[in-house]
């Protein structure tokens, strides 16, 4: 957009944002009318001191594709990850001591909950996503990103969402749905950035110079399609007043129920599973520097996955009001995704075959390897998870959350540093990465994690699920609630040190990626040199 | 149209449609000759930098 008309379409936001919170009928719709407005007047700063009026703007344009934009959304994915994850920890030392939650509205389990699980997935994995999907599609089709500078709209637009939706949480603003907790107004916000997102996605597509689409863009495109559509139904309000926070959902009970996990279970399986699979179908091939061990097995993945997970939701409602036979039909639809998983999964990790030493020399490949066994071992456990007689006794347990965490520490979280990891170098043209035995650091840190988590959480899960439907010989319950909970006390500590594990990592990285952004190389053994050839 | 109908035309020939597609797809991967095609494909990502 030419800078002229760019700096009157902000002037006019920053108006309208202006208005709303003029005439907000609540304090917190206000709040967000007025973090609005800053923003917009940040946006006017930066294109008046970036963006000269005239011909120096066409200097930014130069190059053949565009990369300052997964730049700044590389460095976003790191500061969020890191946000994500400390408020991840915090929690969980709240659960483990209630005190924690220091008597204060705004720092409740409550409250940070939603702000973790939104850091996490929506900051740390949609910025990742973003990112790497602009990264992907530029160098697999040969073409500058489409639309000018529409790609920093969807950037800086997204990050707005996240201030909107984190600040939204710990003031008390939220529509009770899990994962979909922003109210009606930061809803359409995104649904606005992700249509820019999907415009400048497939306008590359259509610009490109090689002809056949390489397969990562099947997986990001079908994770950027999806998301939107269960966005907009999943979403579906009708507010209470225009100028104020908030809004009625369309459906009431068993539909409202089914239509939130039919969100909810395909932002798991496009969101956390195909688009990441997306980054693995590239960002392994390119870091073994070997082509993907089967390509047609990659196409039969992605089209298997497509048709099967879509209808897996209903597992999320069993022994519930939701008719029996569409319970019957999530869980069947879980369990044929075993095929595409773990077809998907040995195609990952076949590509290293022939190439299997690098997994000692090269610790990003070490962690890209084991995001790929996560995904494995999460997407079995999953299906067996949404089996009836299993989820009788694992719903509502910690074993839930367990098996959430293998899969967001360890296929989300891996494969996403493993691409962070070999893109910081690319981007900002450095050989190599500051350290690789940090990148080892970090690999065992996270990986010694998740194994505390996962376990902790496996042992108290069941042990939870035991004590609620145990009875006695006359029919009464054995255990009341609140002594399943005093149980759960040591593996509640044993998680929280396993996510400071984890968080531990991620810091590793973020001083990793700062001094390899400043140039910085660490004079060190290279990993997995033999004994002998140490002096 | 009312939740029976519309139940009736989902699990017959909404059903019918979908796994028509899917098979069709399948079958088109393992056509004769696609061997090839994918393995020139596979190499997009090595190509450049």
């Amino acid at each position: 957009m030419i800078p002229a008309a760019k700096m009157i379409a902000l002037a006019i936001a920053a108006l309208f944002a202006l208005v709303l919170a003029a005439k907000a009928t609540d304090s917190l719709f206000a709040v967000h009318a007025w973090i609005a407005f800053l923003f917009c007047l940040g946006a006017i700063a930066i294109t008046l001191k970036v963006m000269p009026m005239g011909k120096a703007a066409k200097a930014g344009e130069q190059g053949k594709y565009l990369d300052s934009v997964i730049k700044a959304g590389t460095i976003a994915t790191v500061f969020w990850g890191v946000t994500g994850l400390l408020v991840g920890v915090v929690i969980a030392l709240q659960l483990s001591y209630p005190a924690l939650n220091l008597d204060l509205p705004w720092t409740t389990f409550g409250r940070l909950r939603p702000l973790h699980t939104s850091a996490v997935i929506f900051a740390f994995g949609g910025n990742a996503l973003i990112a790497t999907s602009f990264y992907v599609v530029q160098r697999t089709t040969g073409a500058r990103l489409a639309l000018g500078n529409t790609a920093w709209f969807v950037f800086w637009g997204y990050q707005l969402f996240i201030v909107l939706a984190a600040t939204g949480y710990v003031l008390g603003v939220t529509q009770s749905k899990e994962y979909a907790e922003p109210e009606w107004y930061v809803d359409l916000w995104l649904t606005v950035v992700w249509v820019a997102y999907l415009a400048v996605f497939l306008g590359t597509l259509y610009k490109r110079k090689e002809p056949h689409i390489y397969v990562a863009n099947w997986f990001y495109l079908s994770f950027i399609v999806t998301v939107a559509m269960l966005h907009v139904v999943n979403n579906l309000s009708l507010p209470v007043s225009v100028f104020g926070a908030k809004s009625y959902i369309l459906w009431s009970g068993v539909q409202d129920a089914l239509t939130q996990w039919w969100y909810g279970h395909n932002a798991v399986g496009f969101f956390l599973t195909a688009g990441f699979l997306g980054m693995m179908y590239y960002f392994v091939p390119k870091r073994v520097g070997r082509p993907v061990y089967s390509y047609r097995l990659s196409i039969v993945h992605f089209w298997t996955l497509i048709f099967l997970y879509i209808w897996a939701g209903p597992h999320h409602l069993h022994y519930t009001a939701l008719p029996d036979w569409a319970q019957t039909l999530g869980m069947v639809f879980s369990i044929m995704l075993w095929m595409p998983s773990w077809g998907g999964m040995i195609n990952g990790l076949m590509t290293l075959s022939g190439a299997w030493d690098k997994m000692r020399t090269d610790p990003i490949i070490r962690m890209m390897v084991l995001a790929i066994a996560f995904y494995g071992m999460s997407t079995f456990e999953g299906p067996m998870m949404s089996i009836k007689s299993v989820n009788s006794l694992s719903h509502y347990t910690d074993w839930t959350i367990g098996h959430v965490h293998s899969g967001a520490l360890g296929w989300v979280g891996m494969i996403s540093f493993g691409a962070v990891y070999f893109l910081v170098p690319k981007l900002w043209g450095r050989k190599e990465l500051y350290s690789l035995r940090l990148v080892n650091w970090h690999f065992w840190l996270a990986t010694l994690g998740i194994v505390f988590y996962a376990s902790a959480m496996w042992v108290s899960g069941i042990m939870q699920g035991l004590m609620w439907r145990e009875y006695s010989e006359l029919g009464f319950l054995v255990y009341s609630f609140a002594e399943s909970v005093e149980r759960m006390h040591p593996f509640y500590v044993i998680r929280a040190a396993g996510g400071l594990l984890y968080l531990t990592g991620a810091l590793v990285m973020a001083y990793n990626v700062w001094r390899t952004i400043l140039g910085h190389e660490r004079s060190e053994r290279p990993v997995g040199m033999p004994a002998a050839a140490r002096t | 149209m009312d939740y029976e109908t519309l139940r009736h035309f989902a699990d017959t020939w909404g059903l019918v449609f979908l796994v028509t597609i899917f098979l069709s797809v399948i079958a088109w991967v393992f056509r004769p000759g696609a061997g090839r095609v994918y393995e020139e494909s596979a190499r997009i990502p090595l190509k450049e930098d």
